[in-house]
């Protein structure tokens, strides 16, 4: 369904050209469920955005690569063209509920809006599809809170009205931009459920970017782990959790703070900063944080490369490798 | 909303007590004798004397100011020195003029920078926006008095379009009332539109990267629709602060205006009445264009309520 082939999205800053997006190929089937997974910076949400064109241009430039929606070019589309894409074909939702609505418009207001722009309804049928979303999403009297403000709502209940307004068209593919960062813990579970119920519900197919690997590992069939602009491992739940085959993956996983019996565990932080997206050095981005790295990754920067089944990784180690080192520096460091 | 309209109305009275002060100072501290200016040069000190006492003139000014203050709270503003005609009536005489100029002035001033802030968010990425950023700067620069001589010259005197000055009042003819004030309240928007089209732009621009914006672009609605609906309704509300501001200036605006183009407003009333050293009618005008302020600065907060609904003041 949707295909994105060798994407580069690169930024025109003025402290200069910073390389958002360098390199990405991966396509989503009807359906699927994807997560996006990278820490901040990786550019995990420039490559979202890029998906419906939605970069604001100056900066994003797209000098290289395409992406292609049931065939369609989406980054040759005009205006027109795009505005029949975006909400109708694929919608997103964002980070900030707290932001993302209008404040001075009325839910019903922008719900209607989110309908008419794709479907000739009349008011009153389009007032009632509103109403309909609002249920779906589990608002409870729907019909009364049609009429009130943004503020008037508490942060998920703002993120399913703005789940309500992506699913207004019956989206093929719905984005969501890290959906649960901005809710706490308990509301972000229900959010979660939400979109799992949508997606069996309508058969939507779900991209969802996260630095929460608890998010992913709840909802998506097939894992991008994303590092400095780049996919650096791809495959399903269990390649990614269980036979982890790049070291920053490993790094990322061991870095999640994990709740258990007889105290705290510690928390492993992943020492350094991830490079700058405007020099990127030569060799593997990841080299100067990376416990494993060897001469040669300061002059080969590893591709993508297969690995058993749907896994790839990119890291000079074969898995097998990977797996021998890694035991040895888990001996070391629990000794 | 009626608790705080109230509670505002009652918080206007300290700060008039504190406008009547400044004002009388003013007024009393300023060099000239208005029984001497009243009388003629010829005049003997005795005369002189005499009409003083009458006024009040000899007294300490602290008892002038409390005799005059304590007419004011009854709603009198004294009589004027020079007509003998009270302060009140001569203010409502005067008002509709002005009252007309501050009107037109606001329709035209919204009616021009609306539309230009919104055409150069809709192009902002074209040269169109620096080009409007130095025109409205040159726009706010522009000395009033030296427009409204140009003007005068090209639409009254070149082409003689519109009258140079008088004033006829609406009841009389709207054709004649427009046809009047129309470029005296040209003249008095014009100054104002590069500060509020300026406001509206820079807000509309704020308000262009915020991510509700970003919502209504994903929803797939026009782009003009996003601009209108979305940018354009959340850019009125800090542009409402400067437009009450900016609308009751007018009334400053039209002192030089009135003057320029003999329009028998408060503008000219006042400035005949400093020449005249007419303390009640100045200090009374004075008293009432404070008081107009502190209306319009009210009435732009009562607005707030129905631009942003997330402020409610109860």
């Amino acid at each position: 369904m949707l295909q994105v082939e060798n994407l580069h999205v690169h930024l025109d800053t003025p402290g200069g050209l910073v390389k958002a997006v360098d390199g990405v190929s991966f396509s989503i089937q009807k359906g699927e469920t994807i997560g996006i997974v990278g820490e901040s910076g990786s550019g995990k949400s420039v490559l979202a955005h890029s998906l419906m064109k939605l970069n604001p241009e100056p900066p994003a430039l797209y000098p290289q690569g395409t992406i292609h929606f049931e065939g369609q070019p989406v980054l040759e589309m005009g205006k027109t063209e795009l505005r029949k894409l975006r909400g109708n074909d694929i919608a997103m939702i964002f980070q900030d509920p707290m932001s993302s609505l209008n404040p001075v418009s009325r839910i019903g207001k922008q719900l209607i809006e989110a309908i008419q722009a794709h479907q000739k309804r009349p008011k009153q049928q389009a007032r009632e599809k509103a109403i309909e979303l609002l249920e779906d999403v589990g608002i409870a009297d729907a019909k009364a809170r049609m009429n009130s403000y943004p503020h008037q709502f508490s942060g998920g209940m703002r993120q399913r009205v703005l789940i309500a307004m992506a699913l207004a068209s019956n989206p093929k593919l719905l984005i969501a931009d890290e959906p649960t960062t901005a809710l706490d813990v308990t509301i972000q579970a229900q959010v979660l459920d939400l979109l799992k119920g949508i997606q069996e519900k309508y058969g939507t197919a779900i991209l969802v970017i996260t630095h929460d690997l608890g998010v992913v590992a709840h909802l998506a069939d097939r894992i991008l782990v994303m590092y400095a602009g780049k996919i650096v491992e791809s495959g399903s739940a269990e390649d990614i959790f269980y036979r982890t085959s790049m070291p920053y993956t490993w790094s990322l996983l061991r870095s999640v703070p994990v709740i258990r019996e007889g105290g705290p565990e510690r928390l492993i932080p992943i020492d350094g900063q991830p490079p700058s997206l405007i020099d990127r050095p030569a060799g593997c981005a990841f080299e100067p944080r990376c416990p494993f790295a060897r001469d040669a990754c300061r002059q080969v920067d590893p591709p993508l490369e297969h690995r058993e089944g749907n896994h790839s990784a990119a890291c000079i180690l074969s898995s097998n490798e990977f797996e021998e080192q890694k035991k040895q520096l888990e001996g070391v460091l629990t000794t | 909303m009626l608790n705080y309209t109230i509670r505002r109305l009652l918080s206007v009275i300290p700060v008039m007590l504190v406008v009547s002060v400044i004002v009388f100072m003013i007024v009393h501290l300023t060099p000239g004798n208005p029984a001497f200016l009243i009388l003629g040069e010829d005049s003997s000190p005795e005369a002189i004397a005499d009409l003083e006492r009458e006024l009040g003139l000899d007294q300490a000014l602290y008892v002038q100011f409390f005799n005059w203050f304590s007419q004011v709270i009854t709603g009198d503003l004294g009589t004027s020195v020079y007509s003998s005609q009270s302060v009140t009536s001569l203010i409502a005489e005067n008002f509709g003029p002005t009252f007309s100029l501050m009107a037109l002035s606001t329709v035209i001033l919204l009616a021009i920078a609306i539309p230009v802030a919104i055409l150069i968010v809709a192009l902002r990425k074209t040269v169109l926006d620096p080009i409007f950023t130095s025109v409205s700067l040159f726009g706010v620069s522009v000395p009033e008095f030296w427009l409204a001589t140009l003007l005068v010259l090209g639409f009254g005197v070149a082409l003689p379009i519109f009258p140079v000055a008088g004033y006829v009042p609406f009841a009389e003819g709207a054709d004649a009332w427009l046809h009047h004030i129309l470029l005296p309240s040209f003249v008095l928007a014009i100054v104002e539109v590069g500060i509020i089209a300026r406001m509206l732009r820079d807000s509309m621009l704020d308000s262009v990267n915020q991510d509700y914006i970003k919502t209504a672009r994903a929803k797939g609605v026009k782009e003009r629709e996003v601009l209108m609906r979305h940018v354009f309704v959340n850019a009125l509300i800090p542009t409402t602060t400067v437009l009450g501001a900016t609308v009751a200036g007018l009334l400053g605006g039209t002192v030089i205006i009135e003057t320029l183009f003999t329009i028998p407003g408060i503008g000219q009333l006042l400035v005949d009445s400093i020449h005249r050293r007419d303390y009640p009618v100045v200090q009374g005008i004075v008293l009432f264009i404070a008081g107009i302020y502190v209306f319009v600065n009210l009435l732009v907060d009562l607005l707030y309520t129905f631009l942003d609904p997330r402020i409610r003041y109860d």
